[in-house]
């Protein structure tokens, strides 16, 4: 299922690092990242592949939201077609 | 890949300004239930409603967690109940427990369709279906009732307009105890649509497939939102905004209407193009108005503003879903608003008012307290002149109003969750039992006749 990361909140090193580590470790393939701080706030989006993945999409989102608790962000994993349906005419 | 900025736009909208999917709503036929005794409808009406529903907050749930968009509520519409036990309508309580059981059982909040509906005359069977009501919503939690009494095509069956201002008076006696709780659960329509997925009024119509979900989307706060970005818009440009806002609003609904349904093994019936508040702050319709440059809500012009709100609503929905449906526009229910809870409490808003916004916006006379010793005829009154703006303007109306017992102008009724709270609000003290006591059916306007 190709779905959309988005990590948000203030700006800190090591971040990509760890989010990518993170979802290598669960078979999760990245095919595209983009990235911007705005001031002192983070943001990054990331295309995701979850279908080598063991882990079932549900559990996945709640792992990396809970990661993104311990290193202070704001982390979640989305099915890209929301995205698509609200902004793709 | 997706623009950055649209991405960020969806999170922000989900996480700070409300937007969610405000139910998913499962239409269920109960056609197929009747039997020969209540008892033994009542038992099929239950498993059948279990077993149509059973995978409904699961996959609701499923949904939200992948597309990351809160659902809010999980419903269910059944057929009108006053059709099911058309053969004992004074056991028709037997069903009613029934569907109270199954949606507790489920674990949904609210079922709708304990209804009947009587635009051009009221059969016997219906009338003593109608006397049923207020018993069985002082003996359920979770079953939701409403009325039709009137239709552009048909005229205002006045003699049931009648009957429902006592059924209102005597609903509201028997959950005294709770402010007059029950009232919340009984809307009057005139012009009812089939295809409501919205509580209290939801029922599943007899010309829909047998299983259907119907889904009304939400975000106040996310129009709010982006109408502070154009503090200086003219009406032209804010209104174009507002139908951009509503297209992805409205896009998140069908996405997940479509998919619900294909899970569900039912049929995508519509999505309503809706902007439903809560009570919550940054959830609010009466927000907007006041966003679009009206001091409180209530003051002239509100009117105005609401009219092009909802419009625009529309405007941007229609585009983005491939079935429109259900009431379709913005609500403006006291209760369940801050911005009408605040300006109805500081005496801002009065019924009136809320009677002339009605003519241009979603339904009508919404969770509304009045005092409790409010005469019958009065209530009946209301939803008469609440009827006529329907059947005249060509679009549904409704009354949910509470006269709340023992409460007299100036206290507050408060229903706690999604219902809210309300300051009881005065009506006029003038005699209409006359008007309400001739009965009969005002005819139809003379703009239904298009055959």
């Amino acid at each position: 299922m190709r779905a959309v990361v988005t990590v948000t909140g203030s700006d800190k090193r090591g971040i990509i690092a760890k989010v990518s580590g993170f979802l290598f470790e669960r078979n999760v393939n990245i095919e595209d990242i983009s990235q911007t701080v705005l001031g002192e706030q983070f943001a990054m989006i990331m295309m995701v592949d979850t279908s080598e993945s063991s882990l079932d999409f549900a559990t996945l989102a709640l792992d990396l939201e809970s990661m993104g608790k311990e290193i202070g962000m704001n982390i979640r994993l989305q099915h890209e077609a929301i995205f698509s349906a609200m902004h793709n005419v | 890949m997706f623009n950055k900025f649209d991405v960020l736009e969806t999170i922000e909208m989900i996480e700070k300004e409300h937007l969610d999917i405000r139910t998913v709503t499962m239409g269920i036929s109960l056609l197929p239930c009747i039997r020969a005794t209540a008892k033994e409808t009542a038992k099929t009406v239950y498993d059948t409603v279990m077993k149509k529903a059973e995978r409904l907050v699961a996959t609701a749930e499923g949904l939200s967690r992948e597309f990351g968009i809160p659902i809010v509520n999980k419903r269910v519409s059944v057929t009108p109940v006053s059709l099911i036990t058309a053969a004992f309508p004074e056991k028709s309580g037997l069903v009613g427990k029934a569907l109270d059981d199954a949606a507790k059982e489920l674990g949904i909040d609210f079922l709708g369709g304990y209804s009947a509906l009587v635009q051009k005359g009221t059969a016997d069977y219906e009338e003593k279906f109608l006397r049923t009501i207020p018993e069985v919503l002082s003996a359920t939690n979770r079953l939701c009732s409403s009325v039709n009494v009137g239709s552009s095509r048909s005229g205002i069956n006045m003699d049931a307009v009648r009957l429902m201002g006592e059924i209102v008076k005597e609903t509201a006696a028997r959950t005294a105890s709770s402010d007059g709780l029950g009232c919340a659960k009984l809307v009057v329509f005139c012009n009812a649509v089939e295809d409501n997925p919205f509580m209290a009024g939801a029922f599943h119509g007899t010309g829909e497939a047998d299983t259907v979900i119907n889904v009304g989307v939400s975000g106040p706060g996310v129009v709010q939102h982006a109408l502070k970005f154009v503090p200086d818009a003219d009406l032209t440009d804010a209104a174009e905004l507002i139908k951009r806002t509503a297209f992805k609003i409205t896009r998140a609904g069908q996405l997940v209407a479509k998919e619900a349904a294909k899970r569900l093994g039912a049929r995508f019936g519509i999505v309503d193009l809706s902007l439903a508040p809560t009570p919550a702050r940054g959830d609010s319709v009466a927000h907007i108005l006041e966003e679009l440059g009206l001091s409180v809500v209530g003051c002239h012009g509100t009117t105005a503003a609401l009219a092009m709100l909802n419009d625009a609503v529309k405007k941007g929905g229609v585009m983005a879903s491939s079935r429109v449906g259900g009431l379709s526009g913005a609500f403006i229910p006291v209760s369940e608003d801050i911005g009408m809870i605040e300006s109805a409490t500081a005496g801002n808003i009065t019924l009136d008012k809320l009677e002339a916004m009605t003519c241009v916006c979603s339904v009508g006379l919404d969770m509304i307290a009045i005092p409790g010793d409010t005469p019958a005829t009065t209530i009946s009154a209301i939803i008469a002149d609440e009827a006529a703006i329907g059947m005249i303007n060509n679009k549904t109306t409704a009354v949910r109003i509470i006269p709340a017992p023992n409460k007299k102008v100036g206290d507050e009724v408060s229903f706690g969750g999604l219902l809210g709270r309300a300051p009881v609000m005065p009506v006029h003290s003038g005699d209409s039992s006359k008007f309400i006591g001739r009965g009969g059916l005002i005819p139809a306007p003379i703009h239904s006749f298009k055959n």
